[in-house]
Formats: C-alpha cells, structure tokens, sequence
C-alpha cells in the first residue's frame, strides 16, 4: 500500500520541509514503523479505544432520515460520540502514545474548528504531557467552546493574527514552534495533509472508523454499501472511512466546502476547484493565485476552512477512486436542520456538509442501496454560528 | 568561473570573510530595493541574498514575515524579483542570490525560473522549503541553466546528513546557526563555534552561518570559524523603520560596521 519510500502516492506528497525538520520526520517515521504493530502497542490503544474514546462508535440506520430522503438506506457512522465529540480524538491518541514512547514531553497542534485541539489537550492531560495548541484569532472568536475546553484541559491556546487568521496561518505558527522545539516537542498534525508521514500515520490511525463501519454493516446486513459520504477539509474523517473499503467495489463521495460558491473567491473546494502546489510540506492540490501564493479559504465551517488537502486525496481524485464534489455554507446549514430534525442529532458544521449532499445523492439510489455518511462530530460548538447565520439569512428576507 | 567561488576565492586569498546581507525584494517597494542592494554592494558586502515575497513564509519569523506581507501587498511577485536581479546585474557584479519557497518557482515553472534567473544573472537560489530529498527536479533545471542550489544545514541535521548536504550544495553550505526560524536574538546558541568546527570538518565548501545574527559583534565572533555570515532580519528591521535617504544611508553604515570584523587583520 501506499506512500512509497519517499511518501508519495503517485506523484503527490512529499517531505517540502526546512532542514531542520527533516531528521524529525525521519525519526518519526522510524519509530512510528518500529513501534505501531507491535502487540504491546496496539493493545495499549485499542485499551484506550474502547474504556477511554468508547469505542466502536455505532453504525446507527437513520430510518427518518432515510424516509425523507426517498432514496437509499442511510446509516451513520457516529463519531460524534467518540469523547471529545469528533473523530479526531482516534489520532490524538495514537500520535499521543508514540510521542510518549518516543520519549517526547510536550504536544502541540493547530486547529480550526478547535476538534483537534480539544483531542489533542485531551490526551495531553491523560499522558501527563505539555500542550500548546495553535488557533487562529478568527476561529478563536467563532469556537469560542473548545477554546475554554482546551483550557480548563490545561493546554494552552496560542492566538495566531496572521493571514486569514484561520486554520492555514494556525498551521504555519505550529511548524514554525515545531522548527524551534523539535528536540522534545511531538507536533500532533490534525489531519491527512502535511509532510510524510502524516498523511500515512493520520490515515492508519483514522483507519478504525471505516473498519468497524464495514464490520458493522456485514454483520447486520451481510452487505457492502454501494457509497460512503464524508466530508473533506483535510480530509482525515474521509480517509478514515474509505480507506477499509478501498480494494471493494464501493463508491466514495468527498464532500469539500463551496462556501458562498465554487465560482467566488470565498470557498474551500481545494480538490474541486484548485490546483496543484505545495503547501506545508506536502505536495497536493491547493488554492493558490497564479504566482503561487496561497489563497485564503472560506466556509462557514472552520475545520473545512483550509486552503490545502490531504496528498491521498489528490491522488484518489486524478485516478478516479473517489469523486469529490462541493455543498455551500447555505447548503450545509439546510443539511444541519435536516439531521437535528429528523433524527435529533445535531451535527458538526463540517458534517452537515456530508450530510447535505445527501438530498442530490438519494435520487441516484434505490431502497435496496446502502449509503454510509461519517458523522464525524457533533455541532454543540456550533450553535452560535450557526443561530448567528440563520438570523442573518431571516433579516435578509 | 561562477561568480560565488570566485567571491569565495578573492577573499580566502586576502583572508577575508564575505558578509552576506538579506533583504526582502519589493519591501516596501522595488525601488528601495534596487537602491539598498547597491547601497550596500558598494560598503561591503560581497554577495547579496534578495528575498522573494510569499504569502506562507514558514521557515521565517516575525520581522521577515511582515517584510514579504509588505512586498506583496505592493504586488511584488518572483518574475518581478527576476526582473529586479537583471537590473541590479546591469549595474553590479556581486553575487546575487534568490532566497524563496518552492511554490511559486513551481508555479513558474522550474525550467522556466532557473532560465530566467540565469539570464539576469541570478547566481543561486536559497530554498528554504526544498531539502535535498525533493530536490532533484530543482537541481537538474538549475545545473542546465548554470545556477547554483544553496542547501541549507542544521544544528538538528546530524553528521550523515551535513556530510550529503555539503556534497550537494553549490557555492557554499548554509549552517542554520539555531534550532528554529529566521530573526535577530541576541543571544546566540553557546555550543555554535563548536558545532561550525565539525560541520568545517565535515564539508570541503565554503561555510557560510545565518539566522540570528544581529551585531558587528556576534559577526566577529563567527568570523574564524566560516567563510561567510548572513545577516537577515536585523537589516530587515531597519528597513521597516526608516524611509529615504536615511534608510540608505543607515543600512549602509551597518553594512560597513558588520564588514568590518570580516576584513583580514
């Protein structure tokens, strides 16, 4: 399976990093290879797995939802009630043990949404380890939930001003503290993007939600699903679904965000509307202008707000394995109200983008058909924004 | 003979140092640019390292992050600094080497960046985002086009590693003096002369030390150890604060006082 030696899934990935980051990556993978398929290793995190995160989340059928969609059968992967209430917490924890085991005392990370911050200060507080978590201003100022979370775990949240103040610029200030720390920091990437190997580590320890969904559903149904929905910032939730049922004959469905449209200069639809480039270590689709310097992103959901995706994804996108499509702010609020109405689950903003898709994939199916959608985590972080988009779009009319 | 060596070869004949000084093209425009690269080609410095503007300068700190920020907000981009290269070059012999990140070389095309750079006598490029695991397409359209790739070594790199960069590099090895990102400190690490002692006895190039460095002093304590020393961002600030003549005039004197302790005794 890929990456190759040198981290590559076919011509996208890579290591673009400064020098002084190089012997770190090396060790990482080093130890990373060395150490994660031993038993001892594994049994210590599938320990944590189950008494500590609850795993296996359930494979829910969404009998309402599925009735008011007309179309296939729909079943929710419900990382949403992982602890920490996002699927982020599966890679936290791993990247957390191997730290620990790699004899480092201090994590950092970035965040958008603040998910994996919280995940991060989380499994940093159970290992007894030092946490920075990196944020930019803007989404300090619209997550503001996670970012008490985060403190009353302990770690502490660093205010990123630069740029758009979002995901991007949080990511840039975490390297630079990496570069400088590097000798006893782990940097605890949040998604399957960055420098090798994360995309490869992120992906292996987000692998669990797809492996139990396929376990779940042959168990119940005896069946395959004919397509699996998630939605794609980085792209870690996605990857984590797929990749269990990557040699099946099953269809993927990348849900990225269009913000105000893909045709604005205010979206996030990398693999939809981007081009391919190198950002933070990682060669990949990206949005940038012609000369080269990254575009801001936007959406209203902040962890999809990156300008950047996961080098797997691009390579999945330029061979056809998976399709990647777009849904705007206005559409995942639609896709928010649907899931809190129908079933009662209020989800991530990020996840009401998978979820919105389904009303334009339902007419393709049939009730014999069986449709995965990875509720990667709950929207109790949201509701401000949320409420605050409503009123907005009510005053306007 | 590439003008680099050549450079490196005057000086070690009169025992000499090179004074290597960095600034941001286009910041905060690229007449002021033109003006300090002369400026300062003409009191002291032997080789000049121009910065190309980037929106994600990742291996920068603060004072240089504003300087590209200040640049691009003037529509500064690579073709542009090329530009600025070809009439410097018109005027000047100094070396001139391009400190920028990969993405907007790539987006420009490699062939077409290294092409373009040698024909306005650009002599290297500096990339701090390409460690030598990427860089083999870089390397071949910058070897058909003449140009030298710069690599750049760090404290964390490790004596296999120093060993690989040294054999790679053109022109010179650039030691990263501290674990971390560009900007003036005023203290530097206390194990730095003893570890540009091993990286010396590791590489047969020319030595050069960057990052950090801020003051004629600092200058003339590194001076034994290398062939050359980069000071970035303390220039950079002085650029930030002053306008004019006086911008000029002050960058040129800080030139001759960091030259000073370079020159032979």
């Amino acid at each position: 399976m890929l990456p190759d030696r040198h981290g590559r899934y076919g011509r996208y990935g890579g290591r673009f990093v400064p020098e002084t980051l190089m012997p770190a990556l090396l060790e990482l993978e080093e130890a990373y290879r060395r150490i994660h398929r031993t038993p001892e290793f594994r049994q210590e995190l599938s320990w944590y797995l189950k008494d500590y995160v609850g795993r296996p989340t359930p494979l829910y059928f969404a009998r309402h939802l599925t009735a008011e969609l007309g179309g296939p059968q729909i079943y929710i992967k419900r990382e949403d009630l992982a602890h920490t209430g996002a699927h982020k917490i599966n890679n936290t924890l791993g990247q957390g043990l191997l730290a620990r085991r790699m004899g480092k005392t201090r994590l950092i990370a970035e965040t958008g949404a603040g998910q994996h911050g919280v995940a991060t200060a989380t499994v940093a507080a159970l290992l007894g380890l030092s946490c920075d978590i990196y944020m930019g201003t803007e989404d300090i100022r619209r997550q503001r939930l996670n970012v008490i979370r985060m403190n009353l775990l302990g770690a502490k949240v660093v205010p990123v001003e630069s740029g758009s103040r979002t995901l991007k610029d949080a990511m840039n200030d975490a390297i630079r503290d990496w570069v400088t720390n590097v000798r006893h920091t782990h940097y605890v990437l949040g998604s399957v993007g960055g420098p090798h190997p994360y995309p490869m580590i992120v992906r292996d320890f987000q692998a669990v939600i797809g492996q139990e969904a396929r376990a779940q559903l042959r168990r119940r149904t005896g069946k395959l699903p004919q397509c699996l929905v998630a939605c794609v910032g980085g792209g870690s939730n996605a990857m984590g679904l797929f990749n269990a049922f990557r040699d099946d004959p099953v269809r993927f469905v990348g849900v990225e965000a269009a913000g105000h449209g893909v045709h604005t200069q205010h979206h996030s639809a990398t693999l939809v509307a981007g081009t391919v480039g190198v950002l933070h270590g990682a060669f990949s689709y990206l949005l940038q202008d012609p000369w080269g310097n990254i575009q801001e992103a936007h959406s209203l959901a902040p962890g999809l707000d990156y300008p950047g995706v996961g080098p797997e994804h691009a390579w999945f996108k330029d061979k056809g394995r998976a399709e990647y499509v777009a849904v705007t702010d206005t559409e995942a609020l639609s896709g928010f109200n649907l899931l809190s109405r129908t079933e009662g689950i209020l989800p991530a903003l990020e996840s009401a983008h998978a979820i919105a898709y389904l009303k334009r994939l339902a007419p393709e199916y049939t009730a014999d058909d069986i449709v995965i959608v990875n509720l990667s985590g709950r929207g109790d972080k949201d509701v401000d924004a949320v409420a605050e988009a409503m009123e907005v779009s009510v005053e306007a009319y | 003979m590439r003008r680099i060596d050549r450079v490196f070869k005057q000086l070690k004949a009169k025992g000499e140092k090179a004074l290597i000084p960095f600034i941001t093209a286009g910041d905060p425009d690229l007449a002021t640019t033109r003006a300090l690269a002369l400026e300062m080609a003409a009191r002291g410095a032997d080789i000049l390292e121009l910065g190309v503007p980037f929106s994600d300068p990742l291996a920068d700190g603060p004072t240089i992050q504003a300087a590209s920020l200040r640049a691009m907000q003037g529509g500064v981009h690579l073709e542009d600094v090329l530009n600025l290269a070809g009439e410097l070059r018109a005027q000047t012999q100094i070396p001139l080497i391009l400190m920028g990140y990969y993405n907007p070389m790539l987006q420009y095309g490699l062939e077409r960046t290294a092409a373009k750079a040698a024909d306005n006598g650009v002599d290297g490029f500096i990339i701090p985002d390409l460690p030598p695991e990427e860089a083999s397409p870089w390397r071949v359209a910058a070897a058909k086009a003449k140009i030298a790739t710069i690599f750049l070594a760090a404290p964390t790199s490790g004596a296999e590693r120093v060993r690989t960069l040294g054999r790679l590099t053109k022109g010179f090895l650039y030691y990263v003096s501290v674990t971390g990102i560009t900007g003036a400190r005023t203290e530097l690490p206390p194990d730095l002369a003893a570890s540009l002692k091993e990286v010396r006895a590791l590489v047969k190039c020319p030595l050069a030390v960057g990052f950090g460095i801020s003051t004629p002093e600092q200058v003339a304590a590194l001076a034994p150890y290398v062939d050359g020393v980069v000071v970035g961002s303390a220039i950079v600030q002085r650029v930030a604060r002053l306008r004019g003549p006086e911008l000029i005039k002050e960058v040129g004197d800080f030139i001759a006082a960091l030259k000073a302790p370079l020159r032979g005794k």
